[in-house]
């Protein structure tokens, strides 16, 4: 069996399990409670919290641990857009996830916030002069992905950063997908997110536990709470705070390996991958952005060939793919990111996503490749 | 550590509720993946669903799972207000009684601050017991104003259990919609959902429609909760993404802790009866050896309606943090009142709406009881507290 779905979720590393193991069992301690079993917790708490400021290079007190991505994107982009007095002007793109979408949505119907959708090319690319020209006065924010969870294609942060910042906006950065294999520190000059407002991180996706999340938010930027109650966080998540999986999610960015030679490894599998389904399959086109795309993300559209088939005819061959976001995986629409693309929903709805992980093999990758090439045969028969 | 009397917090996890956490990381998949890894994670949420709706009284589409009380009760308050405000723009207000646990304070003055709702306050009286004629007043007055009633089944401070099934009923005749939080209540009262709302003629979105629980609080893993919500509820999501659980909680479902909670709640019920009395036979004992030991001391709370697991003193003279601190010391884990605000040492929210002036109110003890106590624990804790009370009597107080 070849799983090559880490972009829907990954295992749990082992480690991350053992550092949490403490705290799911002899050590129950409410971190918020004063005698020693609560300032137990409370110091492993902030020691978690500690370690993955180091590998974001921020100060500690600027992470906040939430439950994972949907609500990280939640907080961040609700947070600051309610908090921020610039205006009610938000600038995004329709390949964002849906916990990015949904949340515009919901500003925009219940708060009267204004968003400007940004135009896409088929590679998922945005158009910096039309960022430019949609930057005003009012805007509050501006919340673009590093990396498409689908298409696998990352937006130049640097410069939306940079244009934001000249007109007084912020930025956040849905980086889900993009964790651990990115360089994500935020004060480092030079990375692809240095100076970014906020950042969002879902441990699931690189080795944590499903249920832990980190969401970093620059320096006393004031933040409208999602979560309302007991004062956790510095005030800005309430709830009883998840020492163990804060220690797992910690303990899982630890365990990463040096981004920057795993991604470009990786990357080179990746492009070998491509290239092969390409040749081997008639049908293929590549989604996305062919260059500036996330290391681990192979995606293709297969026209005429029934999407769903295809991924049941994959599974028989022991390989473990999805057609895109998990999210939407069940509903018959086609992905709402395709469609940005400008692709037509009878292209659309016929997509696969190999998502690679920091252990996938070359061998892996060949076997997956001719499981392919097999599996768009017995299904090219069958037709739509 | 010697004695640990700080259940009310978080209680430790049941060994059936770690073994289920732990058999479940094994199925690693996305629940929400059609492939076969994500739909093994899915049939464990599933199976969850079913044995929590098995335990409150309700049908399994009815349980949506959190991250936790907090945000149970956020989802409630919050989707409840949004929804009947988005239906009619008129019903803007919250009947909230005054001493709710913070999740639900902080929650209402968000919504008065950033979405014009309008509270509706209900005093509590010297035992923590809503008042049930203001209370009933309130809803004729303002009935078709108001877009949801919220409550504590019990008092997490202080343990007075609250009238539900009257209160329910009021709200069902005056056709506004209910949020129980039984986070406190969980595992020490029965619960059961549907009959609650049968009993109280709740119809559609009026009456009882919605019930917050919390893990934790009962031998789960942390960062796992759930919110009950009729099929009936009118409800917005507080948490925008994916469209999971009935669009009413987008995020990937954690099918471990999931798990892990389900196991927790079957096992609490099903030890209910057992546990039930043993517990209540401690707290008597406790209670009475407290008042015996420290004259002085006065107990908080319902004498009788109270939660089997709460204790809660007022030590005239003493300061809470300076108890806290020397029985700490002697190895003993209470607290002053709610963990979320034990940090900060002001007095309780609580005591306050009960109407203690802030001396009284800074110089509480909870103890709280659970599922690993013992009587050995409260003999430590009993032998322990005349020193410490004697010494905090010194330290004096600083309001």
């Amino acid at each position: 069996m070849i799983y090559l779905d880490n972009a829907a979720t990954t295992p749990v590393v082992p480690a991350a399990l053992e550092a949490a193991w403490p705290w799911l069992t002899a050590e129950f301690g409410n971190p918020s409670s004063t005698h020693e079993l609560g300032l137990r917790a409370k110091n492993a708490l902030e020691g978690a919290r500690s370690r993955i400021a180091a590998w974001l290079d921020c100060p500690a007190s600027d992470l906040i641990f939430t439950s994972g991505g949907t609500e990280g994107d939640n907080l961040a982009i609700t947070g600051l857009a309610m908090a921020n007095p610039r205006g009610k002007h938000i600038i995004s793109a329709r390949t964002e996830h849906e916990a990015v979408l949904e949340t515009l949505g919901f500003l925009e119907r219940v708060h009267g916030f204004e968003i400007t959708w940004l135009t896409v090319d088929y590679h998922g690319n945005i158009d910096l002069a039309e960022l430019n020209s949609a930057l005003r006065s009012d805007t509050t924010l501006v919340t673009l992905m590093l990396a498409n969870n689908e298409i696998g294609t990352t937006h130049p942060l640097p410069q939306i950063i940079e244009a934001a910042h000249a007109v007084g906006a912020l930025v956040h950065t849905d980086a889900v997908q993009a964790a651990g294999w990115f360089d994500l520190r935020v004060g480092k000059n030079g990375t692809l997110v240095s100076s970014v407002d906020a950042l969002t991180i879902s441990g699931h996706k690189l080795g944590a536990p499903k249920g832990s999340g980190v969401t970093y938010i620059r320096g006393r930027l004031a933040v409208e709470p999602v979560l309302h109650g007991g004062g956790q966080e510095f005030g800005r998540r309430s709830g009883t705070e998840n020492v163990a999986w804060a220690a797992a999610l910690a303990t899982a960015v630890d365990a990463l390996s040096e981004s920057d030679s795993e991604a470009l490894r990786i990357s080179a599998l990746r492009d070998e991958f491509i290239s092969q389904v390409l040749t081997t399959v008639p049908q293929a086109v590549l989604t996305g952005n062919p260059v500036d795309r996330h290391p681990a993300i192979a995606s293709f559209t297969f026209a005429g060939l029934n999407g769903e088939t295809l991924l049941l005819e994959l599974e028989q061959r022991g390989v473990i793919v999805s057609s895109g976001s998990a999210c939407a995986a069940g509903s018959n629409d086609p992905s709402h990111v395709l469609i940005a693309c400008g692709i037509v929903p009878d292209i659309a709805q016929a997509s696969v996503r190999f998502s690679f992980s920091h252990s996938t093999t070359a061998e892996e990758l060949n076997v997956a490749a001719s499981a392919l090439t097999d599996a768009v045969a017995s299904v090219s028969g069958l037709g739509r | 550590m010697v004695a640990y009397l700080d259940h009310a917090a978080s209680t430790p996890v049941r060994p059936e509720a770690t073994k289920a956490f732990t058999d479940a990381l094994v199925h690693a998949g996305n629940p929400s993946s059609v492939h076969r890894h994500g739909q093994a994670a899915r049939a464990l949420v599933e199976d969850a669903r079913e044995y929590l709706a098995t335990v409150v009284g309700c049908q399994p589409i009815e349980v949506i799972f959190t991250s936790g009380g907090t945000e149970s009760i956020n989802l409630a308050l919050v989707g409840l207000f949004r929804a009947a405000v988005e239906k009619d723009a008129k019903r803007n207000r919250i009947v909230v009684p005054e001493a709710e646990h913070h999740a639900t304070l902080d929650t209402v003055l968000w919504l008065q601050e950033h979405e014009g709702a309008v509270l509706e306050w209900i005093p509590v009286d010297k035992q923590g017991r809503i008042d049930v004629v203001e209370l009933q007043d309130t809803l004729e007055r303002a009935g078709t104003a108001v877009a949801l009633v919220t409550m504590l089944w019990a008092n997490n401070e202080v343990g007075t259990i609250q009238p539900v099934t009257e209160i329910a009923a009021l709200a069902a005749e005056h056709q506004v919609p209910l949020h129980i939080d039984a986070v406190s209540a969980f595992g020490h009262i029965p619960i059961n959902f549907a009959q609650i709302r049968t009993e109280s003629g709740a119809t559609g979105n009026a009456g009882l429609v919605a019930l917050s629980i919390s893990g934790h609080k009962f031998g789960s893993v942390p960062g796992v909760g759930a919110l009950v919500v009729s099929r009936e509820a009118l409800l917005e999501p507080l948490i925008h993404g994916g469209g999971q659980q009935r669009g009413l909680r987008s995020g990937t479902l954690d099918a471990p802790a999931i798990s892990s909670m389900a196991i927790a709640a079957l096992v609490t019920d099903k030890a209910f009866e057992q546990e039930h009395a043993r517990l209540l036979s401690l707290r008597d004992a406790t209670i009475g050896k407290i008042q015996a030991l420290v004259p002085s001391a006065v107990l908080s709370g319902d004498p009788q309606n109270r939660l089997d697991n709460n204790v809660n003193f007022t030590f005239p003279g003493c300061q809470s943090d300076s108890l806290l601190f020397l029985l700490d010391a002697m190895g003993v884990s209470v607290s002053t009142g709610s963990a979320c605000q034990a940090g900060v040492a002001q007095p309780s929210h609580v005591l306050l709406a009960m109407g203690h002036d802030e001396r009284e109110a800074s110089s509480a003890l909870r103890i709280s009881l659970g599922h690993t106590t013992t009587q050995e624990e409260l003999d430590e804790f009993l032998d322990a507290l005349p020193d410490a009370v004697e010494r905090a009597l010194q330290a004096g107080t600083t309001v």
